[in-house]
């Protein structure tokens, strides 16, 4: 099967289905199609049953079903082709699309824009070289929830969850609500990744214990988990201090380790990517080194709130509709980036010829407070912003006037003391 | 159940004895404790062929080594098996390496293994670009090679079932007595009778000898740690040692036939035979010597790190014949690296020592040596894939996104035999990938309990109580 579509949409999740809406919107005679790779649309959404969604978005709470709902609903009546259980193998450098699908077979697009919206994968356990034993039990986060959420099952009993990241502390609260016991939550940083509300709701309110500087040391049980030690660690060098390790019995260790963005279809294509975030170099409108190839939500860099991907997304979706509406012109870049505390921005690149309000959203790499951000052009300091506390838990954004970009931009904490 | 013989482990010794049994008229059985073939060394090791050089001369292993190698080829080829004999290098950093790169160069020689170059540092770095500028001397060895073990194993244990053969697995053998012609085996509670048993149960081989009164060795357990790389960091094309210890053949960098690359084994002796769990101190040796062979390894790139456990045994050698205390016991026991590599001549060697000892052997005019691979859809072109999926829409359905395993090579699988989330891992590599099976896991349990007509709750990761899940919500 061959295709020639205007825009093509890599991914149905937040991301995917915000963009394709924004970019039929703003480039109605134009056709788009979204590949998801999942037997339905909304990505990780429909698995996050809890509530929390979309109240900066929609100014109310929602379920992740909810909150893909809304946006899935918008599809009917604008011609927005879908094709779900089809997964793309291959992006060419010159938006050529390779998917496959039982339903299609392998289709061939032709795509005159494409949107990367492919999202992002849950580190493992191998990623951490955790010591021990490899038996049943072991999970990520996400793989549990799944597995809770979606299919109706308990993976286990009694649970201790390493790290410290949104969807482990969500799934600390599930579990228990589900009747599971969670023993401990420990994350190896001084700060948690995941964010405050979340501490608060999933974690205090159900008398689970967070140990902060605390890793897990070895797992036990041959066939199934019997038990998972943690010792505390050394600040300084992040390794475990002898003498400190405390084993749980249990049956389950949950990982909440981090997300990396899957950017292999990415960076197949030979598009240039940013070692920090593992997502793509973008500019303002996120569109990568192609012309015409744009990324956004969590496969450009891991978010915190859905909110913000679907805000991205509808930058993506609008820059692509002008892209293959054929008004975006080859454009000049100032740099964009950050240093001293500051991790990385999003977008790494601003045009010459961007107007209004440029928003650089940006991580910084420990807890900061109070905290200073001074935003450089050149030697000059065009912005200042104190805040009362930057986590690296926490994206931070702001908004910088585009004629105060006059050269290379830089983002760095004043002075910067880590706590 | 009455057989003519009964093999004792379905690791690749044991397999590759009952895929060359098959040839003949025989009944065979092939038995294992565990849920699945290849569940011992033979799951995790350094999956690779050697040449043979280090070896001591004369020895069993020597032979057998060589001798594996040559018909390594054929075996795959016919097997379906992936090898590639992309050379291996010896590295020395100074006079004392260089010493024992000569040595094993003069023991290779003896041993007979061609293809093998002494040369400086700076000739092996225009082999193999990623060595270490530290190398002063290495020896290449165009015979060594890289394969599967999972896959050879599997492979000869379908071939031979193929042929004829019995699987009999999930049955851990707990006595064995002699009764007329005949030993009487209990495995699993059920008693098997064979005229013959073949030991081949690796580290358990010492026990499993005992039971017919034959104590003449011992067995320890060796474990090696392994750390294994995403393929996109993959910089070596040649399996790469340092010199070797007494506790082995050192640590290795090595890519594999799946493209990844590794850093391992450690050498640690054991007293548990089935620890294989992995430590802080081995991830810690692998990452210094690792980076001593091969600088530029990215270590910020393991999926996933492993141990496995080879059979050391106490006489120091291969242990192939028949038993002194028991004649109807044939030894293939204690054979720990080069293993996979001796695999198909240690068969051939069972085969011949069984006619020796009074087995009449009849070749099958219908022996089937060829067994086909599960289709692979990632390395099809776009003809190929088309065509398979107009046949079967299930091969259109990737389940597994990191490695791109379609539904369809796991349906086959379980119709093949993998009853496991980590059965259908190795015979397909669904889960194997970077986000080690995170997203693919709960559809593969789906397909699993589908096709096996099993519930979910009774899944297991690789058989007894490693089960998945503890029940189902509300229940638990």
């Amino acid at each position: 099967m061959k295709e020639i579509i205007d825009i093509a949409v890599i991914g149905g999740g937040p991301a995917g289905l915000a963009a394709a809406l924004e970019a039929r919107k703003n480039a109605p005679d134009k056709s788009v199609l979204i590949i998801e790779r999942d037997k339905e649309l909304g990505g990780i959404l429909q698995q996050c049953i809890h509530n929390g969604f979309g109240l900066h978005f929609f100014g109310e709470e929602l379920t992740g079903p909810e909150y893909a709902g809304r946006f899935i609903a918008q599809l009917e009546g604008t011609g927005i082709e879908v094709m779900t259980d089809t997964m793309v193998l291959e992006l060419s450098n010159d938006r050529r699309i390779l998917a496959v699908s039982a339903k299609h077979g392998l289709v061939e697009i032709e795509a005159g824009a494409v949107i990367l919206a492919m999202g992002c994968r849950e580190r493992t356990r191998g990623a951490l070289n955790i010591p021990g034993t490899r038996p049943a039990g072991v999970y990520t986060a996400g793989c549990a929830q799944r597995l809770v959420n979606m299919e109706g099952f308990m993976p286990g009993r009694r649970v201790v969850i390493l790290g410290s990241g949104d969807i482990g502390l969500i799934m600390a609260r599930r579990m228990t609500w589900e009747g599971a016991k969670v023993e401990v939550v420990a994350e190896i940083m001084p700060y948690s990744s995941g964010l405050n509300r979340n501490i608060v709701q999933c974690l205090v309110d159900n008398g689970i214990p967070l140990k902060f500087n605390h890793t897990v040391t070895n797992i036990l049980g041959r066939e199934r988990v019997e038990g998972v030690t943690i010792a505390e660690v050394d600040p300084a060098t992040r390794q475990p201090i002898p003498g400190t390790e405390i084993t749980y019995e249990c049956d389950t260790l949950l990982l909440s380790v981090g997300l990396i963005p899957e950017n292999e279809l990415t960076q197949a294509a030979g598009i240039e990517l940013d070692r920090v975030t593992s997502g793509a170099v973008v500019d303002e409108n996120r569109q990568t080194s192609i012309p015409g190839v744009f990324a956004c939500g969590n496969v450009l860099h891991v978010h915190d709130l859905v909110d913000n991907v679907s805000a991205e997304a509808m930058l993506a979706g609008r820059a692509a509709a002008t892209y293959v509406s054929g008004q975006a012109q080859a454009a000049e870049y100032r740099s964009v980036s950050g240093r001293n505390g500051v991790r990385y921005t999003v977008p790494q690149r601003v045009s010459k010829s961007a107007e209004g309000k440029q928003d650089i959203y940006f991580r910084v790499g420990s807890a900061y407070r109070p905290a200073t951000l001074l935003v450089k052009c050149g030697d000059e300091t065009i912005l200042t912003r104190k805040k009362q506390i930057m986590t690296p838990g926490e994206m931070e954004k702001i908004s910088i006037d585009a004629a105060k970009i006059t050269g290379d931009i830089t983002l760095e904490i004043e002075e910067a003391k880590a706590q | 159940m009455q057989f003519d013989v009964a093999i004792v482990g379905a690791g690749v010794v044991g397999c590759a004895i009952a895929r060359q049994l098959s040839r003949y008229d025989l009944r065979i059985a092939l038995i294992d404790a565990a849920e699945d073939v290849a569940m011992g060394a033979s799951r995790a090791n350094s999956a690779i062929v050697h040449a043979g050089y280090d070896c001591p001369p004369g020895s069993v292993e020597a032979r057998m080594n060589v001798l594996g190698n040559a018909l390594y080829r054929q075996w795959a080829d016919e097997l379906d098996v992936p090898f590639k004999r992309c050379g291996s290098f010896v590295i020395g950093f100074g006079p004392e390496d260089e010493k024992v790169l000569s040595d094993l160069y003069d023991r290779g020689v003896k041993n007979g293994v061609p293809g093998m170059t002494l040369m400086p540092g700076c000739e092996a770095r225009a082999m193999e670009p990623a060595l270490s500028k530290d190398v002063t001397m290495a020896l290449f060895a165009a015979t060594g090679g890289i394969t599967c073990p999972y896959q050879m194993t599997i492979a000869c244990a379908e071939n031979a079932r193929e042929n004829g053969a019995q699987w009999l697995l999930d049955r851990p053998v707990t006595a064995m007595r002699r009764k007329g012609d005949f030993v009487v085996i209990t495995a699993g509670g059920e008693d098997i009778e064979a005229r013959y048993v073949v030991n081949a149960a690796g580290v358990f081989s010492d026990e499993i000898s005992r039971m017919l009164g034959d104590d003449s060795f011992t067995v320890r357990p060796r474990k090696g740690e392994y750390m294994l790389l995403d393929r996109k960091s993959t910089c070596v094309e040649t399996v790469i040692f340092q010199t070797p210890s007494k506790l082995g053949k050192g640590i290795l960098v090595a890519p594999t036939v799946d493209g990844n690359m590794f850093a391992g084994p450690t050498a640690v002796d054991m007293t548990d035979k089935l620890d294989t769990s992995v430590t802080p101190e081995g991830i810690a040796q692998l990452t210094a010597m690792s980076k001593k062979s091969v600088p530029g390894i990215d270590l910020r790139s393991v999926i996933t790190s492993f141990a496995g456990v080879r059979a050391q045994p106490s006489t120091g050698d291969f242990i192939i014949g028949v038993s002194k205390a028991e004649p109807r016991l044939i030894q293939a026991a204690g054979i720990c690296s080069p293993g996979l590599t001796s695999a198909p001549a240690i068969a051939g060697e069972i085969a011949r020592i069984l006619r020796m000892n009074g087995l009449e052997m009849k070749e099958k005019a219908d022996f089937n040596p060829y067994r086909k691979a599960i289709p692979e859809f990632r390395h099809m072109n776009n003809q190929e894939r088309a065509a398979l999926i107009e046949k079967d829409p299930r091969y259109g359905r990737i389940v597994c996104r990191c490695e791109t395993i379609t539904e369809g090579e796991i349906v086959e699988a379980i119709h093949r035999g993998a009853r496991s989330l980590d059965g259908v891992k190795r015979r397909t590599r669904a889960g194997m990938g970077r986000c080690q099976g995170g997203f693919c896991s709960p559809r593969v349990m789906e397909i699993l309990s589908r096709e096996l007509n099993v519930p979910m709750t009774g899944l297991t990761k690789f058989g007894g109580n490693s089960k998945l899940l503890v029940g189902k919500l509300k229940e638990v």
